[in-house]
């Protein structure tokens, strides 16, 4: 069993009337890339603030390589955060900013910027100790936010929507720096975003949450191919979402029947539309085909309701009020409900 | 991380006993008459206090984290109350009650005031007090924060509620000394308080009245001046735009009653413009300036850089491209001004209005020195206390009178305006030129600013010369340093320098309550803003209220409230200098408060807790993160309380004493005698020393650098 780094026992934060955090449970893995997914609102920044000490929760616990931090505030707990902003100081050149810690922690400065130095060269910047964070572009303003989190060897490294500020071509480069480094220095890392693409791209797993609570926790894989219910379903990737009945382990609605497991009764099932195979002449027909360079993008209308379907660009194309027939396999389906 | 906060704990536990078993508990003791020496001699009441502090110790060296003990809390708890009830309990003269008599035979023969010990106490306990609650999650465990919000909250306590719920019972205190609601109706209801006799031709009007009428006259002047003032600079090529900026700032360093000696000067019966003008009409100079006329003139010509300043922003902030709009409709210049620009001014008009009437209403230079006979509730609350009949009762009435219309405009200001302003400039900026005003109101403007201006460059010529010669009321024009002699002659024998000018002593003394007040006024302002701006706790309304209120009681009322807060034990504290400074403290933090919030809405919250998640608690991330993004509103706040505390008057007048006088009230009393040159010539003496102490400050706090990045430079401008 992997030593537990972080742990949330029944946490819950209120501001006032309002719940920001309704009650978690979570055991995070030492060296771990966790990533904390969902709608704005969802209390995932909330949830991260948590762990850094920025909010104190108003019942539960929070534990910190096994130790009960709850009332401890952020000055107290060893955690590393990059902001969404990065909140480098402005009044003190890159090198104060990553020795800043340290110093603060009673390391000598002499010691304190050699530090610093040494993970400053890890994160490429080993040239620009003496600039100030205005003179650096994005990307490297990003890296002093890094090595200033990561300095102290922290119990834990807390990223807040790191690539917010970041431009879309950069994003997929950067993402993966942070994650190589994470890897490299056996960090354990919760990372916020409510980009569910950047989850996929970085988490070891994903909490997905939704007003408060945690709706699920997974592998990206997971997550993807099995979403535990219609939101999760929906909000990572597209999905269809099909209602009907089941009855003998067996779901019908209109037009299709399919073997499912689980209870009988009302069921709803989700369906990626990668994994929708069309075939020509039939009851359906696509409403309108749409060329998105990587790949071709339908809706269809068929007996079972409007469906969206992705299909690679190399199959023949089809075009707006073709009838077609759609193919779902029980296999490419999951039930959510 | 849990020793360091364990020993910071232990300094309020030594300094708890050190107050309790070394340090003079009353007022003037000796040094080892202390808690527990007195209690030992006879005063028993003190014994738990040094139970107390015991108690605390032996728990800090025995318990774990004494802090989160239940034991810690309740020991505070009871030392603070227990402090408090003592305290008040037993007065000077014996027991506040007759039982305590009873319980404590020695409080029969009273207490002295509270002294270096009592004191210390306190602060301890407030300490520990903000210990115990961080412990418990109040602030999210920052200790400094709560430390900071326990001690303002107490210190607000202290010397603004507390000297206001004084000033409310003595109010209600008949002459024989006893409470009851009967002479406060009685002073209340008075004819020479609501009579409307002037406005009926019977007679003269009451003091009530003669305020609302002065106060509304010269809001509304100084609204109209404000008004041609801002649209003159704002919105057309007017070429005397510098001159006017300029002038906007002479009221902020010019002394009390300098603007209304030049004004006697001009105007007064022997004044130059006085008789030129009645040579010319052939009737004989009289004594016309005394009363609501020069009063008036002196009001707008302080308020007016006020009201400009307000309304200077409000048209700033109108987005052009609305003005356009109405023009690419099809409106004329003028149908543009009248259904666009006016209606989107309208809330700052007000505001700027209100303002001016609340500053009329606390006016207390103007009046006393141009009044005659016209009486207005802070100079008759001044004739109540230091005039023929001390009578802290009816002086306390007209306060609460006085205080209960301020806080109305205040909140009016406040509630209603606040939900009516219109900003129509949000981040972005519209590409859009600025309408210039049509001609008609352009010269309208004109017309009403000429005679401010002509007004204002008389007065400070005449403060400017008045004072270097013979005398200048009756155009003795010889050039003298005469009467800078009299107040600041020295000379340089044998023994030293030695001072023989009459206002040494105020100045002197004038300097270092500014020197102390302003630093500790910038620190409190500042802490405050970051408290506000920055954290969360229970009661933030309330503590935001409070620092408002502090700015929005008059001077007079605060100097009234003080007397009768602070001339009895346990707290008995007038006639020092410690009075006046913490008087200016707590009458101008707010203006640091709001120039700190300014500064702190633009700093990104991030970086702060950036700088906590690091291990920096919260006086730390002030001093590393804060301090330095936040110079300029620091640098304000400094210039302000220092000046504020050179030149105020209305408090100060209440407060100061032979020892300690204040160059403001010596000017007072020089103009009261007559003696204008005099009190024009350390008017100027003490203008020159303010400009030299800020550019002194400006080089020591000097301006923030921060590369490139200049948007946290962006702060409030002195207020007022």
């Amino acid at each position: 069993m992997t030593e537990t780094a972080i742990e949330f026992r029944g946490v819950v934060k209120r501001y006032g009337d309002a719940v920001a955090v309704a009650g978690i449970d979570l055991a995070i893995a030492k060296g771990e890339l966790v990533t904390f997914l969902g709608p704005s609102g969802c209390g995932k920044t909330t949830s991260l603030r948590l762990i850094a000490g920025l909010e104190l929760p108003t019942e539960g616990q929070v534990f910190i390589a096994g130790r009960d931090v709850s009332r401890d505030p952020a000055s107290a707990r060893n955690v590393g955060m990059v902001f969404q902003s990065y909140a480098l100081f402005p009044h003190m050149n890159v090198l104060d900013n990553v020795a800043y810690g340290p110093v603060i922690r009673g390391t000598p400065k002499a010691q304190a910027q050699a530090r610093a130095c040494e993970i400053l060269d890890q994160v490429g910047l080993g040239g620009l100790h003496q600039r100030l964070p205005a003179e650096l572009s994005g990307g490297q303003q990003q890296r002093v936010a890094v090595a200033r989190a990561i300095v102290q060897q922290p119990d834990v490294i807390l990223f807040d929507e790191p690539l917010s500020n970041v431009d879309a071509k950069l994003r997929r480069k950067v993402r993966e720096e942070i994650r190589s480094l994470q890897r490299r220095f056996g960090l354990t890392a919760v990372y916020v975003t409510h980009d569910q693409e950047e989850a996929l791209a970085v988490s070891d797993r994903i909490v997905v949450m939704d007003r408060g609570r945690i709706a699920q926790v997974g592998t990206p894989a997971d997550l993807y191919e099995r979403p535990a219910s219609p939101f999760i379903a929906d909000f990572i990737g597209d999905a269809n979402l099909i209602r009907g009945d089941v009855m003998q382990g067996r779901f019908t609605a209109p037009g299709m029947g399919i073997d499912v497991t689980g209870p009988d009764g009302p069921a709803t099932l989700s369906i990626r539309p990668e994994r929708i195979t069309l075939m020509a002449g039939g009851p359906d027909r696509v409403i309108t085909a749409t060329y998105l360079g990587s790949r071709m993008e339908y809706t269809v209308a068929g007996q079972v309701g409007e469906m969206l379907v992705s299909r690679p660009i190399h199959e023949p194309r089809l075009t707006a009020g073709q009838d077609v027939a759609l193919h779902i396999t029980a296999t490419d389906v999951s039930r959510v409900a | 991380m849990q020793a360091p906060e364990g020993r910071i704990g232990l300094i309020w536990s030594g300094l708890l006993l050190a107050a309790v078993l070394a340090l003079p508990w009353f007022k003037g003791g000796a040094v080892f008459a202390s808690a527990l020496t007195e209690g030992l001699a006879g005063r028993v009441w003190l014994l738990p206090l040094v139970a107390v502090a015991v108690a605390l110790a032996a728990l800090a060296l025995l318990v774990r984290d004494w802090r989160v003990h239940p034991m810690g809390a309740a020991l505070v708890g009871a030392g603070l109350i227990w402090l408090i009830l003592q305290g008040f309990g037993i007065g000077l003269r014996g027991p506040a009650f007759p039982g305590i008599g009873l319980l404590f035979p020695a409080a029969l023969a009273g207490q002295p005031g509270f002294g270096w010990g009592a004191f210390g106490m306190g602060v301890a306990l407030i300490g520990a007090l903000a210990e115990v609650l961080a412990a418990r999650g109040f602030c999210r465990g920052e200790r400094f924060a709560a430390f900071s919000i326990v001690g303002i909250v107490a210190a607000l306590t202290l010397f603004v509620f507390f000297p206001i719920l004084k000033l409310l019972s003595a109010a209600f205190i008949a002459p024989d000394g006893t409470l009851s609601a009967m002479p406060f109706l009685t002073r209340i209801t008075a004819s020479d308080l609501w009579s409307i006799g002037c406005l009926t031709g019977t007679g003269r009007c009451g003091v009530v009245i003669n305020t609302l009428v002065l106060g509304v006259l010269s809001a509304g002047f100084a609204t109209a001046l404000g008004l041609a003032l801002a649209l003159l600079v704002a919105r057309t090529d007017f070429r005397m735009k510098r001159v006017l900026r300029a002038i906007s700032i002479l009221p902020i360093i010019t002394p009390p009653f300098v603007v209304g000696v030049a004004i006697i000067v001009l105007f007064g019966r022997t004044g130059f413009v006085t008789v030129e003008v009645a040579d010319l009409l052939g009737v004989r100079p009289s004594r016309w300036v005394y009363g609501l006329p020069g009063i008036l003139m002196a009001q707008v010509l302080a308020f007016a850089p006020v009201t400009f300043l307000v309304i200077l922003s409000a048209l700033d902030a109108i987005n052009p491209t609305l003005e356009e709009a109405s023009t690419t409709l099809g409106a004329r210049p003028v149908t543009t001004f009248r259904t666009v620009t006016w209606p989107l001014l309208r809330p700052a008009l007000a505001a700027a209005f209100l303002l001016a009437f609340i500053e009329s209403l606390s006016d207390f230079g103007n009046p006393i020195v141009l009044g005659g006979s016209y009486d207005v509730l802070s100079t008759k609350i001044f004739f109540a206390v230091v005039g023929a009949q001390y009578d802290l009762g009816q002086a306390a009435t007209l306060a609460v009178l006085l205080l209960a219309l301020t806080i109305a405009a205040f909140w009016v200001q406040t509630r209603w305006l606040g939900r009516a302003s219109y900003v129509t400039v949000t981040g972005k900026s519209d590409a859009g030129l600025t309408a210039p005003v049509p001609p008609l109101i352009k010269w309208l403007a004109v017309a009403a600013v000429l005679p401010f201006v002509a007004f204002t460059v008389g007065v400070y010529v005449v403060v400017l010369i008045g004072g270097f010669v013979k005398d200048i009321a009756r155009l003795e024009m010889t050039p003298t340093i005469d009467h800078l002699w009299t107040a600041f002659s020295f000379e340089i024998g044998d023994s030293g320098l030695r001072l023989f000018g009459s206002a040494w002593n105020s100045l002197i003394t004038t300097l270092w309550v500014s020197a102390l007040s302003a630093p500790l006024t910038m620190s409190i302002g500042i802490l405050t803003a970051w408290l506000i701006a920055r954290q969360d706790f229970a009661g933030k309304r309330a503590f935001e209220f409070g620092t408002l209120l502090s700015f929005a009681i008059p001077g007079t009322v605060v100097g009234v409230s003080y007397i009768a807060a602070f001339n009895v034990p346990p707290i008995d504290i007038t006639g020092t200098l410690w009075i006046l400074v913490i008087c200016f403290v707590f009458r101008n933090m707010a203006v640091g408060m709001r120039a700190g919030i300014a500064a702190l809405a633009q700093i990104d919250r991030s970086m702060e807790e950036a700088s906590q998640t690091m291990g920096a608690g919260g006086g730390r991330v002030l001093r590393d993160v804060v301090l330095p993004l936040i110079r300029p509103a620091i640098f304000t706040a400094l210039v302000y309380a220092f000046v504020t505390a050179m030149t105020a008057v209305s408090a100060v007048v209440f407060l100061v004493s032979a020892r300690h006088n204040m160059a403001t009230a010596y000017i007072m009393g020089r103009v009261e005698n007559g003696e204008y040159a005099l009190a024009i010539a350390y008017s100027t003496v003490l203008m020159l020393v303010m400009i030299a102490c800020v550019a002194l400050m400006n080089l020591a706090v000097g301006r923030a650098k921060l590369g490139r990045r200049t948007a946290v430079t962006g702060t409030a401008q002195p207020a007022e």
